[in-house]
Order: C-alpha cells, then structure tokens, then sequence
C-alpha cells in the first residue's frame, strides 16, 4: 500500500513497510550510510544516516525506522549535517581509513576534519591478526558496523564465529578470548570479508598485493561466471588482475546467493593458477 | 518547606522483613482497594493522579500501565532497580527498608495490565536488597498475595528477582532485556517501545522503583490526594538524594516545588559554612547549577526550563574547595567506561570527551576545545541509540557556564593527565 510522506518540504508516495531510507534512495535522495547492507538486517548503530523527523526528540536512523503515513523528514537541517559530520569525523578520527574509501567520501562530502581532535587523540590501536590462509584481521580499520557479526550469524551464515566483546571505545569484534581463526568457529565463508566497508577484513592475496604495491583496481575487470564447485549454482565475479584471478566476490542482488558464498567458491580459486602468489 | 514522610513513611520505622508490620502501616491497603475496584479505576486513578516516572524520563505512568494494558496476548512486568546513577540511592533505601512496598506496587501492577510474570532487575551490588525483595516475595506468597491466585482475584500473578552484573547501561529499558535474555547489554533501538516489544519481544511494562512506590500512594489517598504535594505538572513528592559537601547528606522527601535551597537547607547547608560552588543536579546525566539557581523550585518543568533535569534524583553538591574540573572529569570518565559501545557518537564521542576535559582539568585546554565539545555533546545527544549517549554531554557542558572557583591548573591534575593521555578501557 502506498503512504504519503513529506521530505524536505516534498510530498512523495512511499510503501507502507519501506524504511526511510529506501524511500529517499527511490526518490533519487540519499543519506550517507556505514553499517547498512541492503541484505542484512538494520543495526542502525553508526548514526551517519540520520535524519529529522517531526515529532522526535532525537534524530532518526532513516535506514532501520519505517515509513509512517504523514511522517515529516527533514534531511537537510544544521542539526542534520552537524551531527553526521561529527559521527563521520569521530570515526575517522579513531580507525585507520586507508582501505575505506566510503568513509573517507563521506567525510569529504561533509567537510570534515577528523584531525581537529588533536595529533594525541586516542585511536584504535590493534595487531594485525595474519593466522590463516585466507584472510587477515586488521581492528585498527574497524568501524564496528557490526555487519560481520551479521553475516556470520543470523542473517547468512549461522556460523556464530564472531561478536562484539568489551564495551566502549574498547569494544572489538572478538572469534571468544581472541582464539585465532582456525581455533574459533570459523568455517571460512568469507561472508564476513563481502560485508566489511572498511577493508578491517581482507582476503589474504589482496592483503599481501597491498603491501607488497602490486594492487591496482584499474588493472582489474571482472568476469562473470557460476561457481564450479557444486549444483547451487552461485553466480561469482571473478576480479581479475593480469591474468590472474586476484578475488571472488557475488553480487548482492543474486538471487541465489544475495552477495554470499561458501569457502570453496570464495577462495577455492587458486588452483586455476600453476603458481598462486598467496603463500 | 518541610520534609514530608509519604514515600518513606514505613523506611526505618517498620521492620522490613515482617509482611506483619507492613500491613499494620497501611501496607496492602492499595491492593485490597485495587482488587475491589478494579483495573479501569486503577487506570483512571493513575492518569487523573498525574504521576510521572522517577527513573529519568517522567514518562506519563498512567498512559504507560493503559499502553500495556491494552495490549494483546502475554504481558509482563518489570521493576527498573537497577539504580546505577553516581549519587543516587533512593530505590536502595526504597528497597532495603520497605521491600513489601515494591511488592505490592508490582502486584497492582500485574492484575491492573494483566500480567502474570513480574520481574525486579536489581543492581548486582544491591545485595541487600535483593535478599529483602526476595524474603517480601516468599511472604507475599505464602500469604495468598503472589501466586497462581494472587490476594483471591482468581489470576496468577509470580515475581522473581534477577541481579544484574554490574553495567550501568543495563538500567536502560531495552538493554535491560538483553541482559535478561542473556544477549549483550546493548539497547534496542525505539521503536517498537518495550510497551509493545519488550522482555522477550512481550509487551512490558518498565517502571522504577520509586514510581512503583507511589502507586500504592496513589491508590489510598485517591488522585485528588496525592496531588495534594506538588505542582500541578509536577504531581507528588520526590526522593532527593542529597550528596557532598553538606552537614547532613541523605534521602530527602520534599514536595516538588520545594526549591534548590530549601532542600539544601534542609540538608543542614553547606557544610563548614563554606560558600556553594554548583550542585550536579540529576545524576552524571544531570547538569550543573550554579549557586545562583537557589531559588529553582525542583519540578520537571522548572528544571527543563533551565537546561537541567531531575534524572536520578542525585543532588551532589560542590563547596568552593572544590575542584569543579577534576569532578567532570570524574562525570566524563564514567560515561566513557560506561558506554556500551554499540554507536559511534557514544562510543567515540564519550572517548573524546573524556580526552577534552583531561585537557580543561589539567590546565592544558586548547582554544578549539570548547567548540569540540559543543560539537561532540550535540552529535552524542541528538543521534546517540539510547539515554546514555543522549545525556553524556549534559554535565559536561553545562560546567563549561560556570565560574570554577579553583583554577584547573591548581588541580590535583594527575589523573586528569592520565585521562587526556589514557588508554581506552582504562580506568584512571
């Protein structure tokens, strides 16, 4: 059923269940956004997208609340851009942003200057977690979108190998007393590195071309194909760099695979190549 | 004003542990009237008595209990006592010294919305309290008033009580049913309102202890009566924990529109005959007011009205031997453990306060401070998930008002070092 909405001063026609944010993007409007993936459930908890709505007190997640009939929505007051780009500035200003170009536009959209907290202010400070052969761990690029917790739990993989432990700035995505990933319940999907905005998780090969300055997107395209493997028939996007398949990734409007796959069709590539250059 | 004894009548005078002496103090009074009249004149009596909830947000109790009471399938009930706010102690008291009054309230409670599970979330350190609540419960049901035919209506009604471990955002509504569930501490985000998706995606409802206690109030003197203290938006008497540096610290009773000063007076004053430098009003939620707000009558409206809050009911209060930086430091270290780490503008903007006001405690503010910390509170207030994050900035920026009357440079200044220089998660 079809409900009317007003945003910024505009009448538009939403339907009845969409979340404020489905019905900006419909309308050709946006909001900035982190922890939101369109397959995974709201978490609404890096408060970049918010917006006004007539009536509330505090702002609004515009990617978890629901449209109501009448609802007033303002996405472009003070208190709006204010509070966004401080979010977006205490983020930047916490984690390691060098593989996270998303969050990086928005703070230039938003002019931020994450620098202006001060050379001293505390940020993110965690190892490099390089325990398997698949992917790495880096925390300090963390943003704790949470969205790994999601895709490894209830909203793909039920795998429950990750959670958010410690509260606070020193809350971290933990496997349980920091086992390493071959000791945690892990099972390899890799679901969780499709979902991660920041490159906090990353493929290994991807990981050891960055360090070693041989990663380069522009040398890359990607080749369609269905994973080998069995007959579910998950579509892949093989990216290819020089001839070499570098990493696998779904697309997250498959049907068959809304952007996830299991350990073999994500990382069970390298055989096609006589010399992988993983390890 | 005088110190009135509605709330505490039985606090000190009858021994907790005796449903007997309860009863002969007026105890269960309410419930026989609430059993004989009926859930409609409990609702009616409730919205027309104007009570507001004690726990921070005076949320309309009366559209609450109707809200639950309206809502279909399994209902429940839940007793906020997870008091956790620095300075605050009045549902301690509550419950450690009259525990059958809680009991009773949660009953009325349960046969009013039609609940038959009630629940008291009790702060992990409250020992005490949880024994007493636990013993009151026992007797209450061996008396016939908890249980499958709860005081003779024909309807079950059980009350158990739960610790909590120790989390100050677990006194947040909807972390509050995480922990009870066993998920992590994290609130939900609203809506849906605990009134129709709470504990165990139940419609609940949440009330404080003192909210609880002025129930029975309510229902014995009838709404006209109870509105007898206070404003006419501020209905009632309120707990005030009183704090600091005054000659009588303690839980005062007072009808709201008792002002700033009376209670303070009646806390003996400042103590020593020093000179009052701000009084943390609300809790580490609350805000600061100056010595110039003496004459603030303490009702919801005055209080918003100037930028302030009744929060907790905790009246701290600073003489001007105080140094007032090194006590928002304390306020901005708390918020920054206690945040629970699920959204940006706490999680982050809790650590860059306390790394700011380091800085003001210690001497070394730099001149973009103060803008920072406009800036920070604003994001944590206006898009933060829950309360905590919503109030995290309230104290902090309201000091930045007031005259310090000691220098931040002269400040023990230590532990404000540590703090600018400090580690997340570490205490200071």
């Amino acid at each position: 059923m079809s409900i009317g909405i007003e945003v910024d001063g505009r009448a538009l026609e939403a339907d009845e269940g969409m979340t404020i944010l489905q019905a900006l993007r419909r309308a050709g409007m946006d909001a900035p956004t982190l922890c939101y993936h369109p397959n995974l459930t709201p978490v609404n908890v890096c408060r970049a997208c918010v917006v006004e709505v007539e009536g509330s007190r505090a702002l609004v997640p515009s990617c978890s609340r629901r449209v109501e009939p009448g609802m007033r929505i303002r996405t472009d007051t003070g208190r709006v851009r204010r509070a966004r780009k401080v979010v977006l500035e205490l983020l930047a200003s916490s984690v390691d942003t060098s593989t996270a170009p998303e969050l990086a536009a928005h703070v230039a959209a938003y002019q931020g200057d994450p620098a202006r907290f001060g050379s001293d202010a505390v940020r993110v400070d965690e190892p490099l977690r390089d325990d398997n052969d698949l992917y790495v761990r880096d925390y300090a690029k963390c943003i704790l979108c949470y969205k790994c917790v999601e895709a490894c739990g209830e909203d793909a993989q039920y795998t429950f190998a990750l959670a958010v432990a410690g509260r606070g700035f020193a809350a971290r995505i933990e496997t349980g007393a920091d086992a390493p990933l071959l000791e945690s319940r892990c099972v390899f999907c890799g679901n969780c590195v499709a979902v991660c905005p920041t490159g906090a998780l990353m493929p290994l090969i991807e990981h050891r071309m960055r360090q070693a300055g041989e990663w380069d997107p522009s040398r890359q395209h990607v080749a369609e194909t269905i994973c080998p493997y069995c007959g579910v028939g998950c579509a892949l996007e093989l990216h290819v760099q020089d001839n070499r398949i570098v990493k696998v990734t779904s697309p997250a409007d498959h049907d068959v695979t809304r952007g996830h796959l299991c350990v073999k069709g994500r990382f069970g590539f390298t055989y096609v190549h006589p010399d992988p250059p993983s390890r | 004003m005088p110190e009135i004894r509605r709330l505490l009548a039985r606090a000190g005078v009858a021994d907790p542990e005796s449903l007997e002496a309860y009863r002969s103090l007026r105890g269960y009074e309410a419930l026989t009237r609430a059993t004989e009249r009926g859930p409609a004149w409990v609702l009616s009596e409730l919205e027309a008595s104007g009570l507001l909830g004690r726990g921070g947000a005076a949320f309309p109790a009366g559209r609450k209990w109707r809200a639950v009471a309206e809502a279909g399938g399994r209902r429940r009930v839940v007793c906020n006592a997870d008091e956790s706010e620095p300075g605050t102690f009045k549902d301690r008291v509550l419950m450690e010294e009259d525990p059958f009054a809680v009991v009773e309230a949660m009953t009325i409670a349960g046969l009013t919305v039609g609940a038959e599970d009630g629940l008291i979330y009790v702060r992990g350190e409250y020992r005490l309290a949880a024994t007493r609540l636990r013993q009151a419960i026992d007797q209450a049901e061996r008396a016939g008033l908890l249980g499958a035919d709860a005081a003779g209506t024909g309807r079950a009604f059980r009350i158990r009580v739960f610790r909590g471990a120790g989390a100050y955002i677990c006194g947040e509504e909807t972390a509050l049913f995480n922990s009870v569930e066993g998920r992590r501490g994290e609130p939900r985000n609203k809506p849906p309102f605990p009134t129709q998706a709470g504990l165990f995606g139940d419609p609940t409802l949440v009330n404080n202890v003192e909210t609880l206690c002025n129930v029975p109030v309510v229902l014995r003197e009838g709404a006209s009566g109870f509105r007898r203290y206070g404003t006419e938006r501020s209905t009632g008497t309120k707990l005030w924990c009183v704090s600091g540096h005054v000659e009588r610290p303690g839980l005062y009773e007072v009808p709201f529109g008792t002002t700033l000063g009376e209670l303070l007076e009646l806390a003996g004053g400042v103590w020593r005959g020093r000179r009052l430098q701000a009084v943390l009003c609300g809790g580490a939620a609350g805000t600061f007011l100056g010595p110039d707000r003496l004459d603030l009558p303490l009702t919801f409206e005055d209080l918003r009205t100037a930028g302030g809050t009744v929060g907790s009911g905790a009246v701290i209060v600073l003489d001007e031997t105080a140094s007032l930086w090194d006590v928002v430091l304390r306020v901005a270290r708390f918020f920054q453990e206690e945040s629970c780490g699920q959204c940006v503008p706490c999680r982050v903007g809790t650590q860059r306060q306390l790394e700011i006001v380091g800085r003001l405690a210690s001497g070394r503010a730099r001149p973009e401070d103060p803008q920072l910390l406009a800036d920070i509170g604003a994001a944590m207030t206006d898009a933060s998930i829950c309360g905590l994050g919503q109030t995290a900035a309230g104290a902090v920026l309201s000091a930045l008002t007031l005259q310090p009357l000691v220098p931040p440079s002269n400040s023990r200044g230590k532990g404000a070092q540590r703090a600018a220089r400090g580690r997340p998660g570490e205490s200071v």
